[in-house]
């Protein structure tokens, strides 16, 4: 009999992202659970306390996003899972998060909205929400993935974008992956690189600047209540953390929230490709919608169709490079998605030729499927429905 | 007794490369239908080194009613999550019969339970119908395994992994006191389709 490989794991979406944060080190999660999330929640309230960590449930997503901040600014790693209902409550404090520079990493695996929408069903419709739902210029990362080794891979690397970064991340999951069984292969210790936050080796009784920036952009942090007193503010603030309406200190804070990701969004961006070389008709997809567009470009290929697949892992900073490179020369791009064109319009803004992008799409509660894509295809390749 | 008709050549396994296994396991909530997905898709993965994707249908709908899980097993990468024609398909319930059956692939193997199901032979399948609830009953005495006779019967009409690795995957989830009832019932159903294709 085959042997039993003892890091092989058979589990559900939900629970490979709960296994992703432990591997990253998750010390702190504070969270109110919400179909289809309900398991990272019920999966943590286990086992983070078997690892040392804390799980509080809290009385709602603001709070549930409040208190993350307040741990992650004490020096542990923290975590919170909702969806979409519970993300629109967590708007203000991401723009907390995304101004006081606090890593944190913020699951939304979502379902049909808006409002409480279709609580059971799936939807890939806070894409634009994760960009902009908070309010003021920023800048911000969403990860995502289709398939759930990724989902893990994604849950480490958000983690490790929220420390190197000091920022919000965003894991933006849907319903299909959230609730699918299948392999991961859960990696060794030391097999993925962990970032830790950058700490401030000024010692104690000495000033301690929270918001002066090092030569390379970087912000060394001191974990609050430790040796240093310092303030933490969502208004305009100075090198000290304190108030300041000076018009060169909000500029420059601003320009710097931005920057730091804009800047790097080549880095920051993931992707996958499939039978992109030769690829006639390229599909632009990401998370579980991406299964279905493989599943067709692999069903075409079979008969001789040129079609091929970029998979989107990383949303926001949006990939524009990548993209505006893989869309050159094709005939047409098909934007697979479930809701009523959110990447599509990003697509449309950065390649050279908007007039061949299309959108394929469902956003009724439905899985979109294989054939779904290719009715679309066809009627845009002008062989009827 | 009406003799039920040989499974379909395809859904049996070959050497080299499987055929793509595409199932759906419906019955009413709290049969352990989706349990039961679980667990072979669990075994296909973990003890035969295959691929195996399991999704379910999902709420307020799934309470009572008509439950439905979907397994795909491969030797190939599975991309697509769900089942949209099944070649094998077992259903529990009339109304998960009545629901699910016409879905199936042309001449693939549906199993149903004589017990709940009242088969209609213009279905394009080989049907199989079994008496699986009452042999549990008489043979076990408790209905909440009829789920593990019902993946016995399964596996054993169509080669799609070895019962050891089902007899694995059932010693890891199923608590110490349950455990023989598990294996009995595994046995049960495989029994009854032995017996049968003699």
């Amino acid at each position: 009999m085959t042997s039993e490989r003892p890091n092989m794991r058979f589990i559900q979406g939900n629970e490979a992202i709960a296994e992703g944060a432990l591997y990253a080190g998750l010390q702190f999660y504070a969270g109110y659970p919400i179909t289809p999330s309900t398991e990272i929640a019920e999966i943590l309230s286990r086992r983070l306390p078997e690892m040392g960590g804390t799980f509080i449930q809290m009385e709602d997503e603001i709070a549930s996003l409040c208190t993350i901040i307040g741990a992650s600014l004490t020096g542990l790693k923290v975590m919170t899972a909702t969806s979409g209902p519970g993300f629109s409550l967590m708007q203000e404090a991401i723009g907390y998060a995304v101004m006081a520079e606090v890593p944190s990493v913020i699951v939304n695996v979502q379902r049909g909205g808006p409002s409480t929408g279709l609580p059971t069903a799936v939807a890939q419709g806070d894409v634009n929400q994760a960009r902009w739902g908070t309010h003021g210029d920023h800048a911000i990362v969403t990860l995502t993935a289709s398939n759930l080794q990724d989902v893990f891979l994604m849950t480490v690397a958000g983690f490790n974008m929220a420390e190197a970064f000091r920022t919000p991340v965003i894991l933006l999951f849907d319903e299909v992956v959230a609730h699918m069984r299948e392999k991961v292969v859960v990696p060794g210790p030391g097999e993925i690189e962990i970032f830790e936050r950058l700490r401030t080796s000024v010692p104690e009784g000495t000033n301690y600047h929270p918001y002066l920036r090092r030569e390379d952009g970087r912000l060394p942090m001191s974990d609050f209540g430790g040796v240093h007193r310092y303030n933490v503010t969502g208004l305009v603030h100075d090198m000290w953390g304190f108030p300041s309406t000076d018009s060169t200190i909000a500029y420059d804070l601003l320009h710097h929230l931005v920057d730091k990701l804009e800047n790097r969004a080549d880095s920051i961006a993931r992707y996958k490709e499939y039978f992109t070389d030769d690829a006639r008709v390229l599909l632009i997809s990401y998370g579980s919608s991406a299964r279905s567009a493989l599943q067709m470009v692999v069903d075409r290929r079979k008969k001789g169709g040129k079609l091929g697949l970029l998979e989107l892992q990383s949303l926001w900073p949006f990939p524009a490079e990548t993209v505006r490179e893989k869309c050159e020369g094709r005939t047409h791009i098909l934007v697979v998605e479930m809701n009523m064109g959110q990447i599509c319009h990003e697509v449309k803004k950065v390649v050279s030729r908007p007039e061949r992008v299309f959108l394929a799409n469902r956003f009724d509660g439905i899985f979109i499927s294989p054939g779904d894509i290719l009715r679309v295809l066809n009627m845009v390749q002008g062989k009827g429905v | 007794m009406r003799k039920p008709k040989k499974p379909n050549k395809q859904t049996q396994k070959t050497s080299s490369t499987m055929q793509t296994q595409r199932i759906i396991l419906s019955g009413s909530g709290g049969q352990g239908v989706i349990t039961a997905a679980i667990i072979l898709a669990e075994a296909a993965v973990l003890y035969e080194d295959l691929n195996a994707v399991q999704t379910q249908s999902y709420g307020p709908e799934s309470r009572g009613g008509a439950t439905r899980a979907d397994v795909i097993i491969s030797d190939a990468p599975i991309y697509y999550p769900k089942v949209e024609q099944p070649n094998l398909a077992a259903c529990l319930t009339q109304e998960a019969y009545n629901r699910y059956s016409r879905s199936i692939r042309p001449g693939g193997l549906l199993l149903t339970d004589r017990h709940y199901v009242r088969q209609d032979p213009r279905i394009d399948a080989h049907q199989v119908p079994l008496d699986m609830h009452e042999t549990v009953m008489k043979e076990i005495g408790n209905p909440i395994v009829l789920n593990i006779c019902m993946l016995g019967a399964l596996i054993g009409l169509t080669v799609l992994i070895r019962p050891e690795s089902v007899a694995h995957v059932l010693e890891r989830r199923v608590p110490a006191e349950f455990l023989d009832m598990n294996r009995m019932a595994l046995q049960t159903g495989l029994d009854m389709v032995t017996k049968m294709t003699r």
